[in-house]
């Protein structure tokens, strides 16, 4: 479970699990954070909780509301992120491990939410914005929006799962992980041309795929890939050469120094750095 | 119209790095211009079972009617082209099937599929989706994505709540609000595009896109649109590359040249001369 940790001036006073799918901040008592400091207004800040997903925002606060040193309106938390309200500051910690009963899987498996309620949710929000906003509280009716999205995905996740019995049930092989993992860093390759017109000519190959040759006779792609870099012929008669021998139509892994010919040209692979 | 000699198709599909089965599912049909994707969804292997039946019915069902309805006319009940009246009902009639599959057996219970599928005809491509399996097309140096996910996402970047960057992160990328076989009343939704000759069209499943960024789909298209199938493997490759978590599937429609209907009897034996 995401939680916020309220400190002033270094010094940790609290910590706040987000357990709410409102979780107001401000002055007054009736505030699920009170902060009781004149700099903070009565109502202040509202975080609204989406399944995993935490959005701070300000509800037209005197002083305002700053993230990471920036003044926000609406932030979509993301870990780490420093909330600040006058001299407090809030610590937005992202959920470290899955709840119980639900791992990385679940959020991976694609779930249906079913149109029925899905669209009276829909229309709920659309109503709620097209309302006028005659006191200019725009960012209220947001809130709710998200708040009308949240009961009704937490409402059909819940039914999905127990209709569904057993179908959204984890696989075990899969271990959490980022969906877009870093990759990794590899070793850069470059090649440079040894004939023809380009002699001498470097080119780096940052990009994860880099053609060669003259399109319509021979094109072979140079992939960069997590186990180094691969060449592969695309189109031509001639497939290209390395070190002399023909690589066919599979993809050949490419190792310091091979020389490669493409339509006529050599040119040298070699890894940098 | 056999469109065989219009349009060359190529596709790819993987269990990807994570997962032990694959619950995606492809088909096409160069001939009818007919190509299908769909990314099933349920315990055990009901989910093959659903994006199985989907593929299967709506290639077979379509590639006959074509035998009988032409899908240039236009429908006198809705003032579209029969394509769009053809697809829709085919995608019913798999919906049903795969409802009455899951309402009948318990091993099947609560399965469904997401669906995308493109019907060529007449120099145009007529195009149903349900739920987050998506449509990109390739025209010239333009990538650009055709159809919106019918997700919980989607709908959070449109009505404001999060931009299209900050939703890369979000976490729920797996809610779908639409999908084949989970009710009777479904909703695909439908349309209608003009293709040029040298447009290439991308089918994939949210296995690819939520692991490779459209840029580098994109960038992986242009640069191997003359190998259809090593580019279809490409972007398989740069899934799983990427962390493969997903089953991956993609199917790369590319236009040869233009295909206009033979409406008349000179314009027919036109093309019987051909």
């Amino acid at each position: 479970m995401a939680k916020l940790i309220l400190s002033m001036d270094g010094l940790v006073l609290k910590e706040i699990p987000l357990v709410k799918e409102r979780t107001t901040i401000g002055r007054k008592p009736h505030n699920d954070i009170q902060i009781d400091n004149l700099a903070v207004s009565g109502e202040h800040a509202v975080i609204v909780t989406i399944m995993n997903d935490s959005f701070l925002e300000d509800l037209g606060s005197t002083n305002g509301t700053m993230v990471n040193g920036n003044t926000v309106k609406k932030h979509f938390l993301q870990g780490n992120d420093i909330i600040e309200l006058g001299k407090y500051k809030l610590k937005y910690i992202a959920e470290a491990g899955q709840p119980v009963g639900a791992s990385a899987a679940d959020f991976e498996k694609t779930m249906v939410l079913r149109p029925s309620t899905m669209k009276s949710a829909a229309e709920q929000a659309r109503a709620m914005t097209s309302l006028p906003s005659a006191d200019g509280t725009q960012p209220r009716s947001k809130a709710e929006i998200a708040e009308a999205a949240r009961a009704a995905s937490a409402q059909q996740v819940a039914s999905t799962a127990t209709s569904a019995g057993t179908a959204s049930k984890p696989e075990p092989a899969a271990a959490p992980a980022p969906p877009q993992a870093p990759k990794p860093a590899q070793p850069l390759g470059a090649i440079q041309i040894l004939s023809g017109g380009n002699a001498g000519k470097e080119l780096e190959l940052t990009k994860p795929l880099t053609t060669l040759g003259k399109p319509g006779m021979q094109v072979a792609v140079l992939t960069r890939r997590p186990q180094g870099y691969f060449i592969t012929h695309v189109e031509g008669a001639q497939h290209p050469t390395v070190n002399g021998q023909s690589i066919g139509s599979a993809p050949h892994s490419l190792k310091d120094h091979d020389v490669i010919e493409i339509a006529g040209v050599k040119m040298e692979f070699f890894v940098k750095s | 119209m056999d469109l065989s000699q219009v349009l060359e198709i190529a596709s790819s599909t993987d269990p990807g790095m994570v997962r032990s089965h694959n619950e995606d599912a492809v088909a096409s049909d160069a001939a009818c211009g007919i190509a299908v994707l769909a990314d099933g969804m349920g315990g055990y292997n009901a989910g093959e079972v659903a994006s199985g039946m989907a593929t299967t019915v709506i290639t077979t069902e379509l590639a006959r009617m074509l035998g009988t309805v032409r899908p240039y006319d236009i429908d006198p009940q809705t003032d579209r082209p029969m394509a769009e009246r053809m697809l829709r009902e085919q995608i019913m009639n798999a919906n049903a099937s795969i409802y009455q599959a899951s309402q009948s057996q318990p091993q099947y219970a609560g399965m469904g599929t997401t669906l995308v599928t493109c019907l060529f005809y007449d120099n145009r491509v007529m195009v149903a989706h349900l739920g987050d399996s998506r449509l990109y097309r390739l025209r010239g140096e333009e990538f650009e994505q055709l159809t919106r996910d019918h997700s919980l996402l989607q709908e959070q970047i449109d009505s404001g709540l999060l931009t299209a960057e900050q939703a890369k992160t979000a976490q729920h990328k797996n809610l779908v609000t639409r999908a084949l076989g989970i009710d009777l009343g479904i909703e695909p939704e439908i349309r209608e595009y003009s293709c040029k000759a040298g447009d290439i069209y991308l089918l994939c499943s949210d296995g690819l896109c939520d692991m490779v960024s459209d840029e580098d789909i994109g960038m992986a298209l242009q640069a191997l649109g003359a190998n259809l199938n090593l580019a279809a493997q490409q972007l398989v490759q740069m899934a799983n590359d990427n962390g493969g978590r997903d089953n991956v599937s993609v199917i790369l429609v590319r236009v040869l040249r233009e295909y206009p209907a033979a409406r008349g009897v000179m314009a027919k034996f036109l093309a019987w001369l051909k």
